[in-house]
């Protein structure tokens, strides 16, 4: 049983008169990547705040390792390091920023250098050392935001949605390189974020939260592919996320295995044998009737199961179909009529290789 | 380098506090009036000549070290206290605090404690204060004159006039005078003399009020070309850089009498009477007269006072 | 403009000859007023730093009274802190009415709303994530000052001048709280004043040229230092 590293009991976070946060239980475990996800608004960085010791509950309790928090306690304060949205650089060198949170323990300054200089290299930045922290990019400050958080070497490291202000290609680097640091360094983390891709990436375990509460807390297919209100399922959006593995990869297609079925999908990166998590639209899915051999579409994938489900959405009709895991997918009420499908039905269930989006879970 | 920089404007502005904390009430015993030391040194050795030094007696009972003396800014700006003033700190070791002011803000530092010995030239003002046992041991000193000056041309003609018929001519032909306006010694004896002749320049467009003392009036008159009444003291010191000339002197109900006194120790617990008494005593000494007797005389001529002390009032003589 | 001149000329002269004594009252005017303004970067920190970083009720009211302090008349000022130290006032007894200490008491008064003022909008003016993040990575509460007002040393200093500029140039408050004792607390406002009012316009002039060439001294010490940082 792995033991909490942080928990909260109880806890409210009240200003003024609107209550910003209420979660009776929350436990983050030694060593896991435990994601908050939501949508603004929702609270999550007030948790964070919560979380990291810089705020006070209004109610409630803090523990760390299963002891009690009084305050805003500076020792423990120390064995955590936080990263917010900005990079908040002081005016000197990079490299004097990222040593602030080693300066400010009183770490020596031989280690402080050795530290600094490692961390920089880590994330491609010591080439910038004696800039002035001011004039560098928003990515390259992002970058030395998070050598300063992990060169402190904290026990548990906190972060407010780093890569929200980047744009696309920068947050999809740096996503990688942070994704690399956590996995070696195995810290306890807590991400806070928006991106259903980020937190698919990083979280060990999600936990959406909505309107300051905790809504649903599980693996990142457990709460995708079974959202637990209808809330929930419109905030992480109706999709299909399976886990799977990469069984073999030609002429820029990747061949997986996928609960029993074999999908392909368009991909030039990822290695055999990687696993990965499968995301398909469900507006991306046919539906035929079973049994048939001449297919109407030109996809590649053709799996064939039984409906197990339908539930209308307004004009459009939820079909799922079991072929060997839940498959979601979206079509017109029409569309249904003129298959005269129903649950119990066997099916066909068709989609594209290019449709097939995969995230790499390599841990 | 910028570092060190910084580091010494903090170290500048911590010296600054920590001196600051040091420089504490009336450094030295003795101010440095540098311009009026050559006429210390003549006035100690008129001393020295004319009465074989009799000491300034020191009261047995010593006071706190330091006195505060309301005086008036005519009297400061003649610079007869520049000169006794160190006279009488080397001698007693008391440390004089000569706050100049005006005639009325003096009396009334007497009258709420706040000195504790006064240096006026406003006797019916003064006789009050003694009257209501504010003040008391009040000694004639000395008395200089008021003199009308004006312009050059003198449009109202009152050359040789007395005082209340120049004023009236002043009033009917409409020519501009400066009021002293502040209350004071001066503006007080203005006024007694626009009673005398029986006229009230309140209001009139040709009559202004300084509000300030004599030198920054003489200066206002002096731009405007118009009649102010002047203590002779002040005008002499300034006369250099004054157009104005003298039309009206000599007239008795131009004196101006100056007396000291010691305001009450019994009334108010901070007053330091042993200080103010001392003073007091120094004032009316023969040294102290005879040093009143002979000031001026090497810059201007003329003396600006005359030494009183120990006299009746009715037998003062014009300058 | 004769008179300019001539005082200009005489002006040379005195200072050359130092017959006026002008620097005794040059150096007591920069040692007043210079710690008043120290006394008053302490005080603007410190309330700075509290209303700039804390969220209360009334903080808006806290930010209109120091304004307002900015504006006080020196005058005012000086009449109130008089009435209070004279000898019939309550703290007469602390016998302090004509000193030096009487008169940085008063430019205190003066200039402490100024230098806080400009302190709490310096601090305002910072990053808004910053002490979040100072703290984040592991500050102490002392630490995060220190390092916050290292980082808006520039307004801060800028905040020193301007104190020091409202100080060393009042004088009504000087005059009255002072007295203009001559060795004891003449300053160079009251020391003009006082020349002025006798008609002695060359020692005026001399004093207010020095009083204007000290000004230009301390504002091209800020302007450099802020050059420098600049680059």
């Amino acid at each position: 049983m792995t033991e909490a590293k942080l928990s909260l009991r109880d806890v409210r976070v009240r200003r003024g008169r609107s209550e910003l946060v209420n979660v009776p239980h929350l436990d983050v475990l030694e060593g896991e990547v435990l994601v908050i996800i939501g949508p603004n608004g929702a609270g999550k960085s007030v948790l964070l705040e919560t979380l990291a010791l810089l705020q006070g509950p209004t109610a409630g309790h803090v523990l760390f390792e299963g002891q009690p928090v009084r305050g805003r306690q500076l020792g423990l304060r120390r064995r955590m390091a936080v990263v917010f949205q900005e990079s908040a650089m002081l005016r000197r060198s990079l490299a004097d920023n990222v040593a602030m949170g080693l300066r400010l323990r009183g770490v020596p300054r031989s280690v402080r250098r050795e530290r600094v200089r490692r961390w920089m290299e880590r994330f491609g930045i010591d080439h910038l050392a004696h800039r002035s922290a001011l004039t560098v990019s928003g990515g390259e400050a992002q970058r030395a935001n998070l050598a300063r958080a992990f060169a402190v070497e904290p026990e548990v490291l906190l972060l407010d949605e780093p890569f929200s202000a980047l744009d696309q290609p920068t947050r999809d680097d740096l996503l990688e390189d942070l994704s690399a640091a956590l996995r070696e360094t195995g810290v306890t983390t807590v991400f806070v974020t928006h991106d259903r891709t980020e937190a698919l990436r990083l979280g060990d375990r999600l936990a959406v939260m909505m309107g300051g509460a905790i809504r649903q807390m599980g693996t990142a297919v457990e709460v995708f592919a079974a959202p637990v209100d209808e809330e929930v399922a419109a905030f992480v959006g109706v999709e299909n996320i399976v886990a799977g593995r990469v069984r073999s990869l030609a002429d820029g297609l990747a061949t997986l295995d996928l609960g029993g079925a074999t999908v392909e999908s368009v991909a030039s990166s990822p290695e055999v044998g990687l696993e990965v998590l499968v995301c398909l639209r469900p507006e991306d899915v046919v539906i035929e009737p079973g049994g048939r051999d001449s297919h109407r579409t030109s996809a590649r994938n053709h799996l064939h199961g039984s409906i197990i489900r339908i539930t209308p959405l307004g004009g459009q009709v939820r079909v799922v179909v079991d072929c060997g895991f839940p498959l979601v997918a979206l079509i017109t009420k029409q569309s249904l009529e003129d298959l005269g499908l129903k649950v119990g039905d066997q099916a066909v269930a068709s989609f594209k290789a290019s449709g097939v989006h995969l995230i790499p879970r390599g841990r | 380098m910028k570092r060190w920089m910084w580091m010494a404007l903090l170290a500048a502005l911590s010296v600054l506090v920590i001196a600051g904390c040091d420089d504490e009430e009336g450094g030295t015993g003795t101010p440095q009036a540098t311009a009026a030391a050559t006429q210390t040194a003549q006035a100690t050795a008129a001393a020295t000549q004319t009465s074989g030094v009799t000491a300034t007696p020191t009261p047995v009972v010593r006071g706190p070290k330091d006195i505060i003396l309301a005086t008036t800014t005519s009297t400061q700006d003649t610079g007869l206290l520049d000169t006794l003033v160190p006279i009488f700190e080397d001698e007693s070791d008391y440390n004089v605090k000569v706050i100049a002011v005006g005639s009325g803000q003096a009396l009334a530092m007497g009258e709420r404690g706040d000195a504790d010995v006064l240096l006026a030239h406003a006797p019916s003002s003064e006789v009050a204060l003694v009257d209501k046992g504010v003040v008391i041991n009040r000694q004639l000193v000395m008395h200089n004159d008021f003199i009308i000056v004006g312009p050059e041309g003198d449009p109202a003609g009152v050359q040789g006039m007395t005082a209340a018929d120049a004023l009236g001519a002043i009033y009917y032909t409409g020519a501009t005078f400066v009021s002293r306006g502040d209350d004071s010694g001066t503006h007080k004896a203005e006024l007694a003399l626009w009673k005398k002749a029986g006229l009230d320049p309140a209001g009139q467009g040709w009559y202004e009020e300084s509000g300030q003392g004599m030198g920054a009036t003489l200066t206002i008159a002096n731009q405007t070309n118009a009649y102010t009444l002047a203590d002779r003291g002040t005008y002499l010191a300034q006369k250099e850089n004054l157009e104005l000339v003298v039309l009206v002197e000599g007239d008795p109900a131009l004196f101006n009498i100056y007396h000291v006194m010691q305001v009450d120790p019994e009334k108010f617990d901070l007053v330091n009477g042993p200080g103010g008494a001392a003073f007091v005593e120094f004032m009316v000494s023969d040294a102290t007269q005879a040093i009143i007797k002979d000031f001026g005389v090497n810059k201007y001529g003329q003396p600006l006072f005359i030494p009183d002390a120990g006299k009746d009032e009715s037998q003062l003589t014009p300058q | 403009m004769d008179l300019i001149w001539d005082g200009l000329g005489e002006a040379v002269r005195i200072m050359r000859s130092g017959d006026f004594n002008v620097w005794e009252i040059v150096v007591r005017s920069i040692f007043v007023s210079g710690t008043a303004t120290a006394i008053s970067l302490f005080i603007g920190i410190l309330v700075g730093s509290l209303i700039a970083f804390n969220q209360f009720p009334g903080r808006n009211l806290a930010f209109s009274l120091v304004n307002t302090g900015m504006g006080l008349p020196p005058v005012v000022v000086g009449l109130f802190i008089a009435i209070m130290l004279w000898r019939s006032g309550p703290l007469g007894e602390l016998g302090i009415i004509y000193t030096p200490t009487a008169m940085v008491i008063a430019q205190t008064v003066i200039c402490a709303p100024i230098v806080t003022g400009f302190t709490a909008a310096a601090l305002r003016n910072l990053h808004p994530r910053l002490r979040s993040q100072l703290y984040g990575l592991g500050a102490s509460r002392l630490q995060m000052l220190r390092l916050v007002l290292w980082e808006a040393k520039l307004p801060l200093l800028a905040a020193v001048m301007a104190g020091f500029g409202g100080a060393i140039s009042e004088v009504g408050a000087s005059q009255m709280v002072g007295g203009n004792l001559a060795g004891d607390t003449r300053v160079m406002t009251t020391a003009i004043w006082l020349e002025v009012s006798r008609g002695e316009f060359a020692p005026a002039i001399a004093l207010s040229v020095i009083l204007l060439v000290l000004i230009f001294l301390v504002n091209l010490i800020l302007t450099t230092v802020q050059q420098q940082e600049r680059r």
